[in-house]
């Protein structure tokens, strides 16, 4: 909403300045987008009289000038081909910087003569792009006075963003109204005196809608008024417009736009002898057609009103006119009409058409249904005043819809509410300038002016006041602490997940956050890509799923920047899976990968990125977040994207906590990934929670007795796992059997097809007495027997 | 020169002139070995009369001692010149580079978050979740938004197809459904914040279809605008790590809440760095308000006995205000050489005491 300080001073009386005024503007709400002040940028330059304009002596083309500064008489060079004699220009001295080059003038010879100053043209000081000749100021112009007033440019434009429940402040009459309630000035009386009608309207106006739709329109009046001349409007109306931003019309158009803005009140004009016969506001027939003012041909459905005759509709309810029933220059009668609109129904509409208006924008946030029959006369005084003709008498359908209501408020509740101390004789003087009528009881009776459709309870009334006393003089007021020493808030998920994304990012991968949605193709290969998890209206078409895991995330981001020459990285997010489109269904995963090989080094050190990458990552992540040793099994396989004989889930009972592993070739290629590929994905919600009781760990008591290790190769099964070999071997005597470890592996040559050699370390723990030879030989045959029966295998000789 | 002298003289030659332990050797045998020169003179000393052994004896001892101690010595010698021969040997180029390691980074988004939990968990505010998906009721409905309301479109909302029930849900537009949920599961006092991922149909330089958003809400029989107007300072000076910050509430609208506010540090833009606290710049940093006593009603909070405030504003936003980065997108798009650039050492971890980052 944009106006200009001369406009607003003409609904309020005031002294204060455009910067005054924005400040205080911003402090109630109305918060100022820009002042732009072209006065300020032209600040240096004045009414220059050139007292005599000759010839140059060295030069044809070019003037010598003798300007007067109101001060001095100085001698410029000038080419411009309309410089006369006894004009006024716009004149710089030497040292003012010229907008156009940003240069400050310098004192100059041109042809051997010295010129001390510059007579400019409108692309110079950046009004237009005019070139051709310097600027020619009215004569009555005051020599040495600032340029800017002589060129209508000293009144500041500001430009206030409305919020959408603030249609009174898309006047300047209403938004003076709020600067005054504010102490900046007096809001000027806006009343409007009816305009008598000589004749009665030869077109009557009609509502036609049933109970259900009857407040789309509630309330339309119209006037015709014959024999107009319609020209340009006069100048100030065209300054003005011009100055917001508006590009003048002629007369008849140029009044609608002045009273929008200046009274927040849309109108529209029709060329009445466009019309046929009466006219009537409606529902649009589905797939009814209008070529509005734009230009453009709007095809409209039963959910829209229109302004019609009784051909067709002629313009889009409070939103656009239309093309054909506009006015022209030879427009000699015409129909003003002036309506209100259901705002629900006008956004709707708005939307549905992509038509963005400035009576939209007006009635979308509610007009004052009061000043439906004043706007209408103030229409017709102007329309008499810039194109003369006879109005005839109003015409009304429909009537002022109920605005009026009565709130109960109790001043306390600004204290309670705001904790701002507002004396009850202020907050009275506060509602009543805002237009509120309040009635002295406690708590008070408020019934707020038809203008504020958005007032509907105590706190609405409590936001007035505070805004308009002074949201600055509320003092800021200390929070108790419910604990003195504050107590940890995280839940035990939430400090788990912060344990995982740390514990991950020390082990060397990079943290990433990727997008929820992903391309349903990518979805698919994932268990995803169902109809359920679509996203109706995607931002782009390879955004249209939800995720159902996030590894087609991180290899989305793996496939960009390995088309950026980068072939090893490891990447991990922390986010959630989608497991349908039902609120809550979502797990919260953290997922890496890693890609390559690491970084090639001359210590060759490097290998390529596999399972047991994934795994000793999964179970890092896993056992930081527990605070502990993760026992659970880890069986072989995983789902589906992961290479079946190279990947791990790891289980609790039914839950499944991680799974790891490398992933599926057809994966790899799908993301046109080149390289060794292993990831994991931890499901944090399934991870235990810690169940110790006590913070004190358990007491430390180590055996003083000398822990003995000794080795076993056993032959067995090329598919028996590794867990079972262990696990026999642990299950030998628990009492002494402190750890057994895997130390080699080996299948070929000395080893029969379809075998291998699986060499353990067990580490023996006395607690009570040393171990003897023949004591450890027979826990050792003890170990061999246990393999031997659960698994086949045979000790290797 | 005595015999014995001469004797000597010859041995301590032979031993200084050993080159390694092998001759070393060789001349200890020679002279301490059983038929060593040595040996053989102290064999002589049986044959001796008492007195003249009283006499011999001890040189003989002495001259023995002495060759013992010249073959230790230079035993010694020769295992120190072996060492520093091999430890010439063994050098290497230390100027070679160490084994790579991969260098982890948190994301300034991760990051920022757990700054923001550091200070509001010490103020209270308990951390509230919700989910990305989530009932039209709670993202709209309830926090007082019309049916009608143009947030609701599709230009605005990501909706997701609809569900076997037929029921059909939005990606949450803002973190405040988890205001509904807070207030519809816990009766006041509550102090909460909500971070979390949020949503919206609208991708340019400067927004993203996902960005995150972290939400405040406290609801008690007390609070008001002065303690929210007090909280947004506190948490703008503690955040931004300054010793004050000049702010700037200004009055707006927000459907769920009455009244509203938008809160405005002053700073400096000039020179592509922003500071705070000089300059003639605002910096919009949330919108908040008093909760609208529609909202309490509908989450079945009795709005006439209990008040307080929300607040809201943009994770990513706080990260590239306080850490320079210039642009929204590219926070999603997990390109390396970024993540490297903008990420923080694991080890970096946010706490009130040690200063919320370096």
């Amino acid at each position: 909403m944009k106006f200009t300080l001369s406009w607003l001073k003409e609904h309020l009386d005031t002294e204060a300045d455009a910067a005054a005024i924005a400040e205080t503007l911003t402090s109630i709400g109305l918060e100022v987008e820009s002042v732009e002040d072209k006065s300020a940028a032209l600040k240096d330059f004045i009414v220059g009289y050139v007292v005599s304009a000759e010839k140059h002596p060295n030069a044809d083309k070019l003037k010598l000038c003798m300007v007067d500064t109101g001060t001095e008489t100085v001698q410029v060079v000038c080419g411009a081909p309309n410089a006369h004699t006894g004009m006024k220009g716009v004149f710089a001295r030497p040292g003012v910087v010229i907008p156009v080059n940003g240069e400050a003038l310098k004192i100059g010879t041109i042809r051997g003569v010295e010129s001390r100053g510059m007579l400019c043209s409108e692309r110079e000081i950046l009004l237009s792009e005019e070139h051709d000749g310097i600027i020619e100021l009215p004569v009555d112009a005051k020599t040495g006075s600032p340029a800017a007033e002589a060129l209508g440019l000293n009144d500041p434009v500001i430009d206030v963003s409305i919020t959408p429940n603030r249609g009174d402040a898309t006047s300047v009459h209403g938004i003076a109204r709020d600067l005054a309630a504010a102490g900046i000035g007096r809001l000027k009386s806006g009343s409007v005196s009816p305009v008598a009608g000589a004749f009665p309207s030869p077109k009557k106006v009609h509502l036609n809608f049933t109970p259900d739709t009857a407040s789309t329109c509630s309330l339309f009046a119209g006037r015709y008024i014959r024999n107009v001349k319609n020209g340009p409007s006069p100048k100030w109306v065209q300054e003005r417009l011009r100055a917001i931003g508006l590009r003048p019309i002629s007369a008849l158009v140029d009044v609608t736009n002045l009273i929008s803005y200046d009274r927040g009140r849309p109108l529209h004009v029709f060329d009445a002898d466009k019309l046929s016969g009466d006219m009537q506001a409606r529902l649009a027939k589905d797939g009814e057609q209008l070529t509005a003012l734009d230009g453009k041909t709007y095809t409209l459905d039963s959910s829209m009103c229109v302004i019609a005759d009784e051909k067709s509709a002629r313009g889009i309810g409070g939103i656009m006119g239309g093309e054909d029933t506009g006015c022209t220059e030879i427009t000699t009668n015409v129909f003003v009409e002036s309506a209100f609109f259901d705002p629900a129904s006008i956004a709707a509409t708005g939307r549905k058409l992509g038509i963005i208006s400035d009576a939209r924008y007006r009635f979308e946030r509610g007009v004052d249904p009061e000043f439906v029959i004043p706007g209408l006369d103030l229409a017709t005084k102007l329309i008499l005043e810039f194109c003369g003709g006879e109005p005839s008498e109003i015409v009304v359908g429909g009537a002022v819809p109920q605005w009026r209501r009565k709130l109960s408020f109790s001043t306390d509740a600004v204290m309670r509410l705001a904790g701002l101390d507002v004396p009850k004789p202020e907050i009275f003087r506060i509602l009543t300038n805002l237009g509120f009528v309040v009635e002295q009881c406690e708590p008070l009776q408020v019934t707020p002016p038809s203008w504020r459709s958005d007032i509907d309870g105590s706190a609405d009334l409590v936001e007035e006041v505070v805004r308009i006393h002074g949201l600055d003089k509320v003092p800021s007021a200390p929070m108790s602490r419910p604990n003195v020493i504050a107590r940890p808030v995280l839940t035990p998920a939430q400090r788990r997940l912060r344990t995982v994304r740390r514990t991950l990012a020390a082990r060397g991968f990079n943290e990433t956050i990727s997008f929820s949605f992903i391309a349903r193709n990518h979805a698919a290969l994932f268990g995803g890509g169902d109809d359920a998890r679509q996203i109706e209206n995607p931002i782009a078409a390879d955004l249209d799923a939800l995720r159902p895991s996030l590894l087609p995330s991180l290899l989305a981001a793996a496939a960009r920047n390995q088309a950026r020459g980068i072939s090893d990285l490891m990447f991990f997010e922390i986010g959630a899976q989608f497991e349908s489109g039902m609120p809550g269904a979502q797990k919260t995963v953290a997922a890496g990968i890693r890609m390559g090989a690491g970084a090639r080094s001359w210590t060759k050190t490097s290998h390529a990125s596999d399972a047991f990458d994934a795994k000793a990552d999964m179970l890092a992540a896993i056992e930081a977040a527990m605070g502990g040793t993760m026992t659970a099994p880890v069986k072989a396989g995983a789902a589906a994207w992961y290479h079946p004989g190279r990947s791990g889930t790891l289980a609790l009972g039914p839950k499944t906590l991680a799974y790891f592993g490398e992933l599926h070739p057809k994966i790899a290629a799908a993301f046109d990934l080149k390289g060794p590929l292993a990831a994991f994905e931890i499901f944090l919600d399934a991870i235990p929670e810690s169940k110790a009781k006590s913070k004190a760990r358990p007491l430390f008591a180590p055996s003083p007795f000398q822990s003995v290790e000794r080795d076993f190769a056993f032959v067995v099964d090329s598919k028996t796992s590794a867990d079972e070999v262990l696990k026999a071997a642990k299950g030998a005597e628990r009492a002494l059997i402190d750890s057994v470890s895997v130390f080699d592996i080996y299948e070929g040559k000395g080893v029969p097809e379809g075998k291998k050699s699986l060499a353990i370390s067990v580490r023996l723990q006395p607690k009570d007495k040393t171990l003897t030879d023949a004591e450890i030989e027979a826990i050792g045959q003890k170990i061999v027997a246990a393999v031997t029966k659960t698994t086949g295998g045979t000790l290797r000789t | 020169m005595s015999d014995l002298q001469s004797l000597e003289n010859q041995i301590l030659a032979a031993i200084a002139g050993a080159a390694d332990e092998a001759a070393l050797e060789s001349v200890r045998v020679a002279a301490l070995g059983k038929k060593g020169s040595i040996s053989e003179l102290l064999k002589t000393l049986g044959g001796m009369s008492p007195d003249e052994r009283k006499i011999q004896g001890p040189l003989f001892n002495t001259l023995r001692d002495r060759v013992n101690d010249a073959i230790a010595a230079r035993k010694s010698a020769l295992g120190d010149e072996a060492l520093n021969a091999r430890l010439a040997f063994e050098r290497i180029d230390v100027t070679l580079p160490a084994r790579p390691e991969p260098q982890g980074t948190i994301h300034p988004v991760s990051q920022v978050l757990d700054e923001v939990i550091a200070i509001f968990a010490d103020l209270g505010f308990a951390i509230a979740e919700g989910p990305d998906v989530e009932f039209d009721d709670y993202n709209f409905t309830k926090l007082n938004i019309p049916p009608d309301h143009p947030a609701r479109q599709m230009h605005d909302t990501f909706y997701v197809a609809p569900q076997a029930d037929g029921s059909r849900h939005v990606l949450r537009t803002h973190t405040s459904p988890v205001q509904v949920r807070t207030m519809l599961a816990q009766k006041p006092p509550i102090r909460i914040i909500a971070p979390g991922r949020t949503y919206r149909v609208d991708s340019d330089a400067t927004h993203s279809p996902m960005f995150h958003q972290f939400e405040g809400l406290v609801i008690d029989e007390v609070t008001h605008l002065g303690h929210l107007k007090w909280v947004m300072e506190e948490f703008c000076k503690a955040f931004f790590e300054v010793d004050s910050v000049v702010m700037r509430a200004r009055p707006s609208f927000f459907p769920f809440t009455e009244p509203s506010v938008e809160f405005d540090i002053r700073c400096d833009r000039s020179g592509g760095q922003i500071k705070f606290g000089q300059g003639n710049d605002w910096l919009e940093i949330a919108g908040s308000g008093m909760v609208n006593p529609h909202v309490l009603e509908m989450c079945g909070i009795d709005p006439t006995r209990y008040q307080g405030f929300a607040f809201g504003g943009g994770l990513d936003r706080l990260a590239m205000l306080k850490y320079g980065i210039g642009d929204l997108r590219p926070m999603f798009e997990s390109d390396l050489r970024w993540l490297r650039h903008y990420g923080f050492a694991p080890l970096d971890i946010p706490t009130l005491d040690g200063g919320l980052s370096r």
